[in-house]
C-alpha cells in the first residue's frame, strides 16, 4: 500500500441534503401515534417514544418528547427503568444534542485518489456498500474471511456482529474491555469465578461503607451507582476514597486518602494485613467459602501500616482506622472495583487485591455489598449455524494474555501490524461507534496499524478522528432516529428496554441494522438476516418473552421476575463457586497455573523525571469519552478541558488560572493544541489532571476542534497487562510549555 | 402558600443536569441558562472542603428585581415565585442589575428571563420543577413551606441549612443544607 493512501481527510460540510434518500429502508415510527391521542380537553397530548441511551454505555430507558410542531423537545427517565428510576443524567438529558448537531456524518462517503491528492466522494448507499462487499469479498479469497476485523463499542456492534459470524470471523472487539475494566472482570473472575458485569453488581443503596479506589463517582457519571451514592449519604453511609485527587466524591467522604499515585497496591495489602492481623475478616464467611487463606496470611506478613506508608504516603493510622470502618461496616461494605482501571499494567492484580480483600469482608452475596445480577434468557431469532471461522481471534496474540476472558481489542490491532513472527494479519477493519485514535494509547501505533489495512469502514454519527482514516464512511443515524436490539441487562430484576425511533433519520443517514443487514445481502449472507426489517425480529423476541413490539412501545421497559430469590446467599448456604476449587480463591489457582503470582505483589512503577508531573486523566459528568465533544447542548456546559495544576507546581512555572500551556511528554511529545491552566489545591504536586476526550483536531468539528489537549496523544508508553493484555495509560509524564504560537479556536478568538 | 426550594450541597455532585433539563423544559436557547453550578473549594492540600450548590433565582420575598421594574414585568405569582412577563418587559436591564445572585439574563428574543420553579408548565400540574426531578443525586427539594408535610418543609425541620448573601435583605427563598 502506498503511504499516500492513509492521508487523514478532513470531512467536509457537502452533501448536507444533496442526495436523494435512497428508498425507504425505514418506517417511521410508527409507536407514536398510538400515543399521539387528542385528550378530552381537545390539546394534543405530547408524543412521546421509548428510548435507552446511547450517550454513554450505562444505557438508561427514557422517553422522547416531540413538542407540538414534532421537534423533539426533552428526553426524560423512564420511571420503571432500574438503570436511571426515571432520571437521566445531564448527558442523556443533552443527547438531543446529538440529533441536533449541524456537524454530523450526512451521506456515505469513499475515498479517492487524483494523483498525490486524497479526498472524499459523496456515495448512494448501494454504492458504498457494493464497494465494502467487493473488498471483503477480495480480501476473504486472499486471506480469508478471519482477516477481517470488528471493532465496536456500542449498538451498532451487535448488527455488524451478525454479519462478522456469518462472514466467517469472530475477531470482534470492544475498547470496553482491555481499554478499560477489563482488570478487574479477570481479577474477580479467578476470585469468586464471576464477573462484575455492567450496571455493576454492587449493592450501594444498602452499603454502610464504599471505598473508591481512583473511582471519581459523580464525575463519573454512571447514573445508578451516582444515584445510589447518594441514597446512601443520605442513609449515613461512610465513604473512603482514596485518590491523589480531591475529587468531587472526596469531597462527599469522611476520609480522603491523598494516596501517591502508582501507589494503590501497597495500600490494598495492607488493609488486607490489618484486617487478618486484627482478625476484623469474618471468619465464617473465609471458612466456609474461600481457599488459600493460610497462604494469604502468610503472604501479607510483612505489610504493615508503617511499610505501606513509605510508599504510599498515608498516614499508618488513617490506613488502620478506615480498615476498622469496613470491618465495622462488614458485610455492607463495598470496595469499589471501579471501571476504568488500566492504570499500570499490573492492573489485574491490583483488582485481585480489592477481590481478596471483598472476600475476608464476606461482602460477596451479601446485602450492602455484592448482589447476584440476574438477566432474561432472550432468545435470539432463529439462524442458520455460523461457519466455524478457521482462525480464532486469540491467535493473533497466541500465547499472550491468557487470562483475557473478552476480546483483547490492541491485540487485534497490533496482529494487523506484519511482523515475521505472525501469522495472522489483519486486513479489514469494520470501526463501528469507536474512536480508535482517541480509544488506544500509542496513536502511532493505531496509525501504523490502519497504514498496512486494505480496507478500513468506519461507522459513526460524527466526523471523529478515525474517520479521516476510513476508505468508506457510513454515516448512521443517532439512537433518537432508530431501533436497535433490546436492551437485555444484568440487575436486580430482569428487564428489557425498547429502543425506537423517535424521529426519521436526518440526511441521508442510516441505522447500524439496515447497514449491516444489507451488506450482508451484497455478500449473500442473507440467510443470517432472515427477517424483513428489525421490527419484526424485535417482535418475535418480544412474544417469545410474553411481550410484543406493540406493548413495549407503550411502556419501553418490562421488568421480570428473577427466577429464584437469590439476590444474596442465604445464611450459612452452601455456594459453590465458578472457580477450579469451586471455592472464592484467595490464592488464586488459575492464576498460578498461567504463570502468575497467584497472590498480589506490590511492584514498584516509574516515577515523574524531575520538571515532569504524571498526566492523570477522568472524566466529567456532562461527556463520555471523545464522543459528546461537539454536542451543543453538553459544550455549553463544558467545551474545553482544562489541566489540574497544584498551586506550588504552578508557583514554580509561574503558571496562572486561565493561561494556555502545551505539554510534552516524556518521549517529547508536544501536544497538538493548548490546554487552560486550572490552578487549584485540589490535587497533588506530582501529577496534573485533564478530563479526557478533548482536543479534537477535525476542523469540521466546529465546536470542539482545537478546545483542549487530547490526553491520548500524550500516552505514548502503554504498559501492558501481561494476564489480560490490558493498556496501562498512567506511566506518562508531562512537563509544560509555556512559549509557543496559538493555534485553533483560542487564537481565533 | 410560599414556594421555596432547598439544595443538599452533601449530595449535590455538580454534574449540571438541573441545567440541561431546564432548558431543554423550558426552551432555554443555548449560551443561556436560568440555572447553574457553582462550586467553592477552601483549604490547604490536603485539607480540603468543597461545596457545591446548584443554584438559581432565590425567588426572594423582597425582591429587588421587582421593586425595580419600571412596568410591572417582573412580578409576584402564586406562591411569591417571582416571574416576569415578556410582553411587558422592555429590556431595561434594571433588574438584572439589581439581582443580588445575578439570577437573571437578557433572552435574545428582547425580554429578561429566569427560573421560574417552572411554575405554569410543571408545578401547576402537580410535578416538580424540571431540575428537581431529574436530579441524579435528588439533591434538591421543593415545595410549600405553608404546608409542614411538604418535602422542603420536612427536610428544612431536619437539616443545618444557610441562604446566600442574607445581608442584602432580600429574604431569599432558595435554602442550602450543609
Amino acid at each position: 500500500m502506498a503511504t499516500s493512501r492513509r492521508q487523514f481527510i478532513k470531512i467536509s460540510a457537502v452533501g448536507a441534503g444533496s442526495l436523494a434518500l435512497a428508498g425507504t429502508a425505514f418506517d417511521l415510527a410508527k409507536g407514536s401515534s398510538l400515543l399521539d391521542k387528542i385528550s378530552s380537553s381537545g390539546k394534543k397530548e405530547p408524543v412521546r417514544t421509548p428510548t435507552y441511551c446511547e450517550i454513554c454505555f450505562w444505557q438508561c430507558a427514557g422517553w422522547v418528547y416531540k413538542d407540538e410542531d414534532g421537534n423533539i423537545q426533552k428526553i426524560v427517565g423512564n420511571d420503571d427503568d432500574q438503570h436511571c428510576n426515571g432520571r437521566f443524567c445531564p448527558r442523556g438529558t443533552g443527547g438531543v444534542g446529538q440529533y441536533n448537531d449541524e456537524d454530523r456524518l450526512k451521506t456515505p462517503l469513499i475515498r479517492t485518489r487524483e494523483g498525490d491528492k486524497e479526498s472524499f466522494r459523496e456515495a448512494s448507499w448501494d454504492e458504498a456498500l457494493d464497494y465494502i462487499a467487493g473488498k471483503m469479498r477480495s480480501i476473504a479469497q486472499k486471506h480469508g474471511p478471519e482477516c477481517v476485523a470488528l471493532f465496536t463499542h456500542g449498538s451498532g456492534g451487535a448488527h455488524f456482529g451478525q454479519m462478522m459470524k456469518a462472514f466467517g470471523s469472530a475477531s470482534i472487539a470492544a475498547p470496553s474491555f482491555a481499554q478499560c475494566r477489563g482488570p478487574r472482570e479477570v481479577g474477580f473472575l479467578t476470585t469468586f469465578g464471576d464477573i462484575i458485569y455492567s450496571p455493576e453488581r454492587i449493592d450501594i443503596r444498602d452499603t454502610r461503607c464504599m471505598v473508591l479506589i481512583g473511582s471519581h463517582l459523580g464525575e463519573n457519571m454512571h447514573n445508578g451507582q451516582v444515584q445510589e451514592m447518594s441514597d446512601a449519604i443520605d442513609k449515613g453511609a461512610t465513604i473512603i476514597t482514596v485518590d491523589p485527587r480531591f475529587s468531587t466524591a472526596a469531597g462527599k467522604s469522611k476520609y480522603w486518602l491523598p494516596i501517591k499515585p502508582a501507589t494503590d497496591l501497597a495500600l490494598l495489602l495492607s488493609w488486607i494485613h490489618v484486617i487478618i492481623e486484627n482478625e476484623w475478616y469474618d471468619k465464617d464467611y473465609v471458612e466456609r467459602y474461600t481457599v488459600g487463606f493460610e497462604q494469604l496470611k502468610e503472604h501479607v506478613k510483612p505489610f504493615t501500616p508503617e511499610w505501606a506508608y513509605g510508599i504510599t504516603t498515608i498516614d499508618p493510622n488513617v490506613i488502620r482506622e478506615t480498615a476498622r470502618e469496613m470491618h465495622n461496616a462488614s458485610p455492607s461494605v463495598i470496595v469499589n472495583p471501579g471501571r476504568h482501571v488500566t492504570w499500570y499494567g499490573d492492573d489485574t492484580q491490583r483488582l485481585r487485591a480489592v477481590a481478596i480483600l471483598t472476600a475476608l469482608l464476606g461482602s460477596w452475596g451479601r446485602r450492602g455489598g455484592y448482589y447476584k445480577p440476574e438477566k432474561l434468557h432472550l432468545p435470539s431469532y432463529p439462524v442458520p449455524p455460523f461457519p466455524e471461522p478457521k482462525r480464532s481471534p486469540v491467535q493473533a496474540y497466541e500465547g499472550k494474555y491468557t487470562l483475557a476472558n473478552e476480546v483483547v481489542a490492541n491485540g487485534l490491532c497490533d496482529a494487523t501490524i506484519p511482523t515475521v513472527d505472525r501469522s495472522c494479519n489483519y486486513k479489514a477493519w469494520i470501526v463501528n461507534g469507536t474512536n480508535l485514535l482517541a480509544a488506544f494509547p500509542n496513536q502511532a501505533n493505531t496509525l501504523k496499524a490502519i497504514e498496512a489495512l486494505e480496507l478500513l469502514v468506519v461507522i459513526d454519527t460524527m466526523p471523529v478522528e478515525i474517520t479521516g482514516y476510513a476508505d468508506v464512511v457510513l454515516p448512521e443515524c443517532t439512537y433518537l432516529e432508530r431501533y436497535d436490539m433490546l436492551r437485555n441487562s444484568n440487575h436486580r430484576q430482569p428487564n428489557l428496554a425498547l429502543r425506537m425511533p423517535a424521529a426519521e433519520p436526518k440526511y441521508n443517514t442510516k441505522p447500524a441494522s439496515w447497514m449491516a443487514k444489507e451488506l450482508a445481502g451484497k455478500l449473500g449472507l442473507s440467510a443470517w438476516f432472515p427477517w424483513k426489517n428489525i421490527e419484526e425480529m424485535l417482535d418475535w423476541q418480544l412474544k417469545e418473552m410474553g411481550s410484543s413490539l406493540e406493548e413495549m412501545k407503550r411502556i419501553g421497559v418490562k421488568n421480570f421476575p428473577r427466577e429464584a430469590d437469590d439476590l444474596y446467599f442465604a445464611p450459612g448456604e452452601d455456594v459453590v463457586f465458578n472457580t477450579t476449587s469451586g471455592k472464592i480463591e484467595l490464592y488464586s489457582s488459575d492464576m498460578e497455573s498461567a504463570g502468575f503470582e497467584p497472590l498480589p505483589v506490590y511492584t514498584a512503577h516509574e516515577e515523574p523525571p524531575e520538571g515532569y508531573y504524571r498526566l492523570n486523566y477522568g472524566r466529567a459528568p456532562m461527556h463520555t469519552f471523545s464522543r459528546t465533544a461537539n454536542n451543543p447542548n453538553l459544550t455549553d456546559l463544558m467545551d474545553e478541558n482544562v489541566l489540574w495544576v497544584n498551586p506550588k507546581v504552578a508557583k514554580l512555572w509561574g503558571l496562572e488560572s486561565g493561561q494556555y500551556v502545551k505539554l510534552k511528554n516524556q518521549d517529547d511529545k508536544v501536544s497538538t493544541f493548548a490546554i487552560k491552566v486550572r490552578v487549584t489545591e485540589r490535587i497533588r504536586w506530582d501529577s496534573v489532571y485533564m478530563v479526557h476526550g478533548f482536543g479534537h483536531n477535525n476542523k469540521k468539528l466546529s465546536r470542539a476542534h482545537g478546545r483542549g489537549i487530547n490526553d491520548t496523544e500524550m500516552i505514548t508508553r502503554v504498559h501492558i497487562d501481561p494476564v489480560m493484555g490490558g493498556t496501562g495509560m498512567r506511566g506518562n509524564f508531562v512537563t509544560f510549555i509555556t512559549d509557543f504560537v496559538m493555534e485553533g479556536k483560542e487564537a481565533e478568538a | 402558600m410560599r414556594y421555596a426550594m432547598a439544595v443538599d450541597t452533601r449530595k449535590c455532585v455538580g454534574c449540571s443536569d438541573c441545567v440541561v433539563a431546564c432548558q431543554t423544559e423550558n426552551n432555554v436557547p443555548i449560551g443561556f441558562c436560568r440555572d447553574w453550578v457553582v462550586e467553592v473549594t477552601d483549604g490547604t492540600y490536603p485539607q480540603l472542603e468543597v461545596e457545591i450548590r446548584s443554584e438559581r433565582c432565590n425567588h426572594c420575598e423582597n425582591s429587588p428585581c421587582v421593586r425595580c421594574c419600571p412596568t410591572g414585568a417582573s412580578h409576584y405569582a402564586e406562591g411569591g415565585v417571582v416571574l416576569v412577563t415578556p410582553h411587558k418587559c422592555i429590556g431595561c436591564g434594571a433588574c438584572i442589575a439589581s439581582c443580588p445572585y445575578d439570577a437573571r439574563y437578557p433572552h435574545p428574543d428582547g425580554y429578561v428571563d429566569k427560573c421560574t420553579f417552572c411554575l405554569h408548565n410543571r408545578v401547576e400540574k402537580g410535578l416538580d420543577p424540571a431540575c428537581v426531578s431529574v436530579c441524579p443525586t435528588k439533591c434538591m427539594y421543593f415545595g410549600d413551606l405553608d404546608d409542614p408535610n411538604s418535602p422542603v418543609s420536612k427536610v428544612l425541620k431536619t437539616r443545618k441549612y444557610k441562604t446566600l448573601i442574607p445581608e442584602a435583605g432580600t429574604n431569599p427563598q432558595l435554602y442550602f443544607l450543609i
